[in-house]
């Protein structure tokens, strides 16, 4: 039987539009052999929690560039964490500062991408850090 | 030039080919098998005159200041006046960005830029839900006119232009400028500016829309018939390629796009009963400045051409002013890189120098940190000390297009403006604009492009300094800008204060004129300058818009 696949959400939090970086990461890991749903702009951390639940996804994928990921990002994480999705692999792209990024892991955010990230160190880092059953 | 002469120089070029360049190749291949710019354009080893004709030069290219506009739009280029040096800027409360304009005047910039956050762009104030955690962040925030004064206060507006980026709620935000201005006894008339106000490129690529596509056309014929009318200094729409770049298009796609958007502006306000010479002068544009030095610069110049040329043969415009094109340029946010960010200097520097060899009449220089946070002071003022150097150092200035007849440059230009109107007839076929954003058709076209770029960074196929080679493990340590801690709730006792000290049973009725004037079909400038003056909210006005035309949601497309 051939092995499942990675599913992944790809989401955008907060209001920014900016949505270059997440349609690029979206394609590079379909390129990459993994399933990915794309959940379009301006979602609420409610929205993403839902979506991940009923799409039953590996991964969450979060991009966000206006700056509001200090207040957002952790909330997810939190309710992912709530919703019993625990095991679910978080990761998030944008424009952090380095300050920043040692809080966001410490309130569950898996990696953070900086810009000018390659593309295939984001597939590694999931496919190293997913375990399919 | 007679046919003779061109046999005489197509031979030379022959024998050049089998002697001089054969032997060179032969002693050492090109560094390639392809060269392309950032656009993934091919580009020929060498440029070399295809016309002999001053006919041809009369045609396409001309004098200064005169139609088509291929080298700029002033008969003296920069020698009588330089470009404004506009930077945007703007950031947590009304205060913190009235004093970070004061301070960019007094280094000696000549214009001033607003940048309002996420909320203001949506249409919400600061204490909304959906707001949670934006405040600031990317901009100031407004959500009333009395914000509006303390941002302005102390602000020459009568002598600096003020240009403002905000587009679905650029109707609100526009009338509470006007509104200080009022109240600050300046004639309508004296106020000289920009609205962005461009809502088509945000369904194309930022997607900072609220509203339907249709509704959203009629606030911005709204505010081109008001401004027509009231302000004719003001430019009341900037159409923006900038937005279409940094989402990841190509300089042709960027050209092509933006223009088809000016396209449809000029149709729907025609159709609405204005003359086009009444309007056509004070719309502006607003292009983005890449890494491709010479394709930049073509771009540019084949943006003048092509639209003196829809103005006067598609429009029949018959007043020079509504053919020329002016406007104004920021560098690419998208090329800085977080990586070794010193080095973001000299690639502002060099798309900063391309935008004043294309000609253009304002500028904004980014800061060498913004892929990082908000720009400090200090790179602020070395992002307008690289406008200044080009400005009085390098000489650039001092004759009209300098590159002008330069084999390459032309012939990109006419590169350019040839893929700009295979475009032109592309979204024609889909019906127009309008089809064609809800087809999704530029949003495909842009998201290929992206992908494709960052596939040919990935593979090393392009070479970003800093990113994919020359990198080092050193870090740089540059200064983050802090915000005011307590900005948030400086802002929000602001508004809680002016909720309850205004006469809210007039705000009430100015809200019941609005949803009337919305309904209807009248302009609704006026009723929206009167709700703003009773200190309705931005979120209270945007709110009876949002209830009459509905809120947009785009097919995602990745």
């Amino acid at each position: 039987m051939p092995e499942r696949k990675i599913r992944v959400l790809v989401a955008k939090p907060g209001l920014d539009g900016h949505d270059r970086g997440a349609k690029v990461v979206a394609r590079a890991l379909r390129d990459a052999g993994m399933e990915v749903i794309y959940t379009g702009l301006r979602q609420t951390p409610e929205m993403i929690v839902e979506s991940a639940l009923q799409e039953d996804v590996d991964v969450v994928g979060l991009s966000i560039l206006s700056g509001a990921h200090m207040a957002l990002l952790p909330i997810i994480a939190q309710r992912l964490k709530e919703a019993d999705m625990e095991h679910v692999l978080i990761v998030a792209g944008g424009i952090i500062p380095d300050e920043d990024i040692e809080k966001l892991k410490e309130a569950g955010i898996d990696a953070v991408f900086n810009p000018g990230t390659p593309t295939q160190e984001i597939v590694d880092f999931i496919t190293s850090h997913v375990t399919l059953d | 030039m007679s046919n003779d002469d061109i046999s005489r120089f197509e031979k030379s070029k022959k024998e050049w080919e089998e002697t001089t360049l054969k032997k060179t190749l032969s002693a050492r291949p090109e560094r390639a098998e392809k060269f392309i710019t950032t656009s993934s354009r091919p580009i020929k080893r060498l440029y070399t005159p295809t016309s002999f004709s001053p006919d041809d030069y009369l045609k396409k290219e001309g004098f200064p200041g005169q139609y088509p506009y291929t080298r700029g739009v002033h008969a003296t280029g920069y020698r009588g006046k330089l470009w404004t040096m506009r930077m945007f800027a703007g950031f947590g409360t009304a205060e913190e960005t009235n004093q970070r304009f004061k301070y960019l005047l007094e280094q000696g910039q000549t214009g001033l830029s607003i940048a309002f956050d996420m909320p203001t762009l949506y249409g919400y104030d600061t204490d909304a839900p959906q707001a949670l955690g934006e405040f600031g962040k990317c901009g100031v925030a407004i959500s009333s006119m009395r914000d509006m004064e303390v941002l302005l206060d102390g602000l020459p507006l009568d002598k600096v232009s003020t240009s403002m980026t905000i587009n679905s709620p650029a109707a609100v935000i526009w009338a509470m400028f006007i509104a200080v201005a009022d109240k600050r006894g300046i004639a309508r008339k004296k106020l000289a500016g920009t609205i962005q106000n461009d809502i088509l490129k945000e369904y194309i690529a930022q997607k900072e829309y609220i509203f339907p596509p249709k509704p959203s056309m009629r606030l911005v014929t709204d505010t081109i018939e008001f401004g027509t009318e009231h302000l004719p200094l003001w430019n009341t729409i900037s159409i923006s390629g900038y937005h279409i770049r940094e989402a990841g298009s190509t300089a042709a796609q960027e050209l092509a796009f933006t223009l088809g958007d000016g396209i449809e502006y000029v149709k729907w306000a025609i159709e609405r009963g204005l003359d086009v010479d009444a309007f056509a002068p004070r719309l502006s544009f607003f292009f983005n400045a890449h890494n491709d030095f010479f394709e930049e610069i073509a771009k540019y110049r084949a943006a003048r051409r092509i639209w003196a040329k829809v103005m006067r043969e598609q429009f029949g415009a018959k007043n020079p002013r509504s053919w020329l094109m002016r406007f104004h340029t920021q560098t690419a946010g998208a090329s800085l890189t977080a990586q070794q960010p010193e080095n973001n200097i000299a690639r502002v520097a060099i798309q900063a120098l391309a935008a004043v060899l294309g000609g253009t009449q304002s500028l904004h220089t980014n800061s060498m940190d913004e892929a990082l946070a908000l720009p400090s002071e200090m790179a602020v003022r070395v992002a307008l000390r690289t406008q200044q150097i080009i400005a009085h150092e390098s000489g650039v200035a001092n004759t009209v297009d300098p590159l002008g007849g330069s084999y390459f440059v032309e012939q990109l230009t006419d590169e350019m403006e040839a893929e700009a109107w295979d475009y032109f007839e592309k979204v024609e076929a889909l019906g127009g604009v309008l089809p064609a954003i809800e087809a999704g058709f530029f949003q495909q076209e842009i998201a290929d492009a992206a992908y494709r770029y960052q596939h040919e960074i990935d593979t090393r196929q392009r070479i970003v300094v800093g990113v994919n080679e020359y990198d080092t493990e050193e870090q740089l340590q540059i200064p983050i800008l802090e915000m005011d801690p307590q900005g948030y709730e400086v802002q929000v006792a602001r508004l809680n204060e002016v909720r309850r000290t205004r006469d809210n049973r007039a705000v009430k009725s100015r809200l019941a004129d609005l949803r009337a004037a919305a309904k209807g079909n009248k302009n609704t400038m006026p009723v929206i300058l009167d709700a703003v003056k009773e200190y309705a909210t931005l979120q209270e006005i945007m709110d009876v818009f949002r209830d009459v035309f509905g809120e947009y949601q785009e097919q995602a497309i990745i």
